[in-house]
């Protein structure tokens, strides 16, 4: 009979701080999960499908000229106009004279040339970044480049 | 052309989505669908049979591609929207899945952004000039989109000018706007055309092939007698020679040209070096 009688203690009573020390793990559980219910029913939300915005990889054009290499539209010949006549040189030279430029571009500065400076630059930039103690194991050569020493220096164990 | 757009016609009834590489060159029919090379590989070969709507983006390589005229984006398919012979052009450097377009045949013009068209002023209000460029509505060109114009110093522009300018703006919602300059403010030919002159219409397709780099037709009417030609995209061409006459067949060629052989244009040629 005591046990039936055994009063409960309200929920609003068992959410305060001095009465959580005494609860057991159950309840304790029991009354989080409310507390979370509340919480989420109150927030507030777009009732949206997701977006499923994606990065496309078809771009549209709708010109001509991008397909095409169209020429300049304005045209003179034997001399009628010479100054259509200049700009049609102009215009329709430009995209031959950009593919020779490339080529120049590219043969201004070798690959093997370009291998052969930066060998000798490896002793340089590595004495930059050395310890002051490894600067004596780089040592300058007749040219002026800086090499580093290929033997180090190593404890000589005396002969007896 | 009939028998090839019936085959057309009947792949596009038995399949629903064709290869765009496997089609290049051939008719391609309004409504169609393409499979972009990396779609393919997703698919399947036999994958034109049906063809759900496949979103596992992740697996498929990203090629950048280039719908041209003729061709729209609709999520990740590709549709087709004009009819004609498919294109395409490898991409010119880098990585990407080059161009892809229609070479339809059509008289209507539709403004583009860029498109340099001649263009006829037909009212003087205030600021802006209406041009009228064959599209659905009117251009408008303000007066002060013209070489080394300013508020005090108004270009000289009468209505029933000819205008050879460029688009700026060129949407199906707004009004197509027209400049006379480049980014650069010069005026690179653009402007009003000078005095005299004939212009007619001729189709879009043959204004495209007259402007292609290798273009024979150009090259030897070149070596006729001192003339002077400006293509419009929007299919108008404006011809002016030392005499009317010489005008007028100058006019005439390019107009019979469309539908000539190379060894019909030859005669043409030659006989007319000859008088």
């Amino acid at each position: 009979m005591a046990a039936e009688r055994k009063t409960k203690l309200s929920k609003n009573l068992l959410r305060m701080k001095f009465m959580q020390r005494g609860l057991d793990s159950e309840t304790k559980k029991q009354l989080e999960e409310e507390e979370k219910k509340i919480i989420s029913e109150e927030h507030w939300y777009l009732d949206l499908p997701e977006l499923k915005e994606k990065e496309s990889f078809i771009i549209e054009e709708q010109s001509f000229l991008l397909c095409e290499d169209l020429l300049y539209g304005r045209m003179s010949f034997r001399g009628f106009n010479p100054e259509v006549e200049k700009l049609m040189l102009q215009m329709n030279a430009k995209h031959k004279a950009e593919e020779v430029e490339d080529e120049t571009v590219e043969l201004d500065v070798s690959d093997e040339e370009m291998a052969r400076r930066y060998e000798t630059l490896v002793g340089t930039i590595g004495k930059k970044f050395a310890r002051k103690r490894d600067h004596a194991n780089y040592e300058e050569d007749e040219n002026g480049d800086i090499k580093p020493i290929k033997a180090r220096k190593m404890f000589l164990k005396p002969q007896d | 052309m009939a028998e090839a757009a019936s085959v057309a016609a009947e792949s596009l009834a038995g399949s629903r989505a064709r290869a765009a590489r496997t089609v290049l060159g051939q008719v391609v029919l309004p409504g169609e669908e393409l499979l972009l090379p990396e779609q393919e590989d997703a698919e399947g070969p036999g994958g034109a049979v049906e063809r759900p709507l496949s979103l596992n983006a992740g697996a498929r390589s990203r090629v950048r591609v280039v719908c041209g005229p003729g061709l729209r984006r609709c999520g990740d398919r590709l549709l087709v929207t004009k009819c004609g012979r498919l294109r395409h052009k490898e991409p010119g450097s880098g990585s990407g899945g080059g161009v892809y377009w229609v070479d339809s045949q059509q008289k209507r013009y539709v403004p583009v952004k860029g498109d340099h068209v001649i263009g006829i002023v037909t009212a003087k209000s205030g600021d802006i000039f209406k041009v009228d460029v064959g599209g659905s509505e009117p251009a408008s060109l303000s007066y002060l989109s013209f070489e080394g114009a300013t508020k005090r110093n108004r270009p000289n522009v009468q209505v029933g000018d000819l205008i050879y300018g460029q688009f700026v703006v060129a949407n199906k919602d707004m009004e197509p706007e027209m400049v006379c300059i480049d980014s650069c403010g010069r005026a690179n030919g653009m402007g009003v055309i000078g005095q005299d002159g004939l212009l007619f219409k001729v189709t879009l397709g043959l204004i495209r092939k007259l402007l292609a780099p290798d273009c024979e037709i150009i090259q030897e009417v070149g070596k006729l007698y001192p003339l002077e030609i400006v293509f419009g995209m929007n299919g108008r061409i404006w011809v002016k020679a030392k005499t009317i006459q010489q005008t007028l067949i100058l006019a005439n060629i390019l107009e019979a040209c469309e539908h000539m052989t190379s060894d019909q244009r030859k005669q043409i040629f030659s006989r007319l070096a000859e008088s």
